[in-house]
């Protein structure tokens, strides 16, 4: 018969970095994962796919961010986690508490301290340096996806470098609403070479993603990884009578009085009172406790 | 099996990969920069920054060719040991160690296809030693221009050529690393 008697009780409480393998993955998962990292450093922009594993969260809640943070972290880093910008919202502080407690790494709020970034859909308003790396949780890879919904169609599109389709997709924007209305995921070309979903961040953040640091992506339930290495050249798509607009509300920040921030719209009260305040919590305390 | 094999793994494996994967991660994102990669002591040949590399890198799913200056009973025990890693000709493997005058022909190894421009294969090549100096390197992960002491500039101006197909190198001579992708523009100066 099984032995069904509990070997510890309260098992779910008091489980501690020495019962989980260093930041959670075993060894082979982090084995598998780190070839692919590399190879899309090497080429890239492009998708390598990878084994995605299942992780102690649901798919969209950043596995693939987290599977790719748990390859890169090492026990000397800082790890930073920002949700749409911010550090305080159920996603980053869990993911934070994950790595807290299965790799023991230290962690931060601060962008200029950390390390490691994992970042859902912002690039920090702080230009990262050449130590950092930013990892980027990605809902869906495939920048031709809602344009041609085959993976088979969509990889011989990207051999053939035939991006036609995603130009007529921004020429139509123009035709319809007379400027190109992708406000986010704006697509990008990397090196001149593949056209990259940057993951949901704003088309603001979108000149951001020339950067000194090394920026990885993954994509958990699409079961994909792909790299912007530091320095490289990545152009957002457009055309020369509508040149690529980083454009925001125009607005300053009501807590900081930032101009060049990207900004939440808060709704207030139900007197339809609201107002706009930076989406990178960070800069913004940072703005107001260098002006106190 | 005799007991030099199962000596000179990582001490601590999963911290030690870590560190080991961060400078590999660092040295190929930014070509011409050397990294220290310590903590295997792999039998000679090897040094110890190709043996870390193969013990971060390496399992029973990657092929590995070695190349003559590497191919000795003690390295391939020490490697079937240590990563399990089936020991290949250069056309199936996904990873080849070898000084580079052992590596050639080069064409040998896979560069992947258009459609899967990952499987490709990643050369370890030893080195006497490394230093920021000779080939000019430009391209992702360099701001104006690097400097790396490469074996020879043809190959890898082959190897750009074909982008974004292309093989990827690691240089290692004793615990240091330099890393060389295929999207790396590298010019005779």
């Amino acid at each position: 018969m099984w032995n069904l008697a509990p070997r510890r009780r309260n098992r779910g409480n008091d489980m501690t970095a020495s019962d989980y393998n260093f930041a959670y993955l075993d060894e082979q998962t982090k084995r598998m994962i780190r070839r692919a990292i590399l190879k899309g450093v090497a080429i890239p922009g492009y998708q390598v796919p990878f084994a995605s594993r299942e992780m102690p969260m649901p798919y969209g809640w950043g596995t693939g961010g987290v599977q790719v943070s748990a390859a890169c972290l090492t026990p000397e880093d800082t790890l930073k986690v920002i949700d749409q910008g911010a550090d305080d919202t159920t996603n980053a502080v869990s993911i934070r508490k994950f790595f807290e407690k299965t790799a023991g790494v230290a962690v931060t709020e601060k962008t200029a301290e950390a390390t490691i970034i994992q970042t859902r859909h912002r690039i920090p308003e702080t230009s990262l340096t050449e130590g950092q790396i930013l990892v980027y949780q990605v809902p869906i890879p495939e920048p031709l996806r809602f344009l041609e919904p085959s993976e088979v169609e969509t990889r011989k599109m990207h051999a053939l470098q035939d991006y036609g389709l995603m130009h007529v997709k921004l020429y139509e924007d123009i035709s319809r609403h007379g400027e190109i209305a992708t406000a986010y995921a704006y697509p990008v070309k990397v090196e001149g070479r593949y056209v990259m979903d940057p993951s949901p961040i704003p088309k603001f953040d979108n000149p951001k993603l020339e950067s000194a640091a090394l920026q990885l992506f993954g994509a958990g339930r699409e079961q994909r990884i792909y790299a912007v290495p530091p320095h490289t050249k990545v152009v957002s798509l457009d055309f020369e009578d509508y040149p690529f607009d980083p454009s925001k509300a125009p607005h300053p920040c009501a807590l900081c009085g930032a101009e060049d921030t990207y900004l939440d719209e808060v709704i207030t009260d139900d007197q339809g009172g609201r107002m706009f305040v930076c989406s990178d919590t960070d800069y913004c305390a940072g703005r107001r406790e260098d002006a106190a | 099996m005799t007991e030099q094999y199962l000596e000179g793994g990582f001490a601590d494996p999963p911290r030690a990969a870590a560190h080991a994967f961060r400078a590999a991660l660092q040295a190929l994102s930014r070509p011409g920069r050397i990294e220290t990669l310590s903590g295997a002591t792999p039998p000679a040949p090897c040094s110890p920054a190709a043996g870390a590399l193969l013990l971060t890198l390496c399992d029973g799913t990657t092929p590995v060719h070695l190349g003559p200056s590497h191919d000795t009973e003690a390295l391939r025990g020490w490697i079937t040991f240590h990563t399990g890693a089936p020991l290949v000709s250069a056309e199936t493997a996904a990873f080849a160690l070898g000084t580079w005058e052992a590596l050639q022909p080069i064409h040998r190894f896979a560069i992947g296809t258009a459609e899967y421009p990952d499987r490709a294969a990643t050369l370890i090549v030893e080195m006497p030693a490394l230093s920021a100096t000779g080939a000019r390197l430009t391209g992702p992960g360099i701001e104006t221009e690097a400097r790396l002491c490469l074996p020879e500039t043809a190959a890898f101006q082959q190897n750009r050529a074909r982008f974004p197909l292309g093989f990827d190198c690691f240089f290692t001579s004793g615990d240091r690393v330099a890393g060389l992708p295929r999207s790396t523009r590298v010019e005779e100066v």
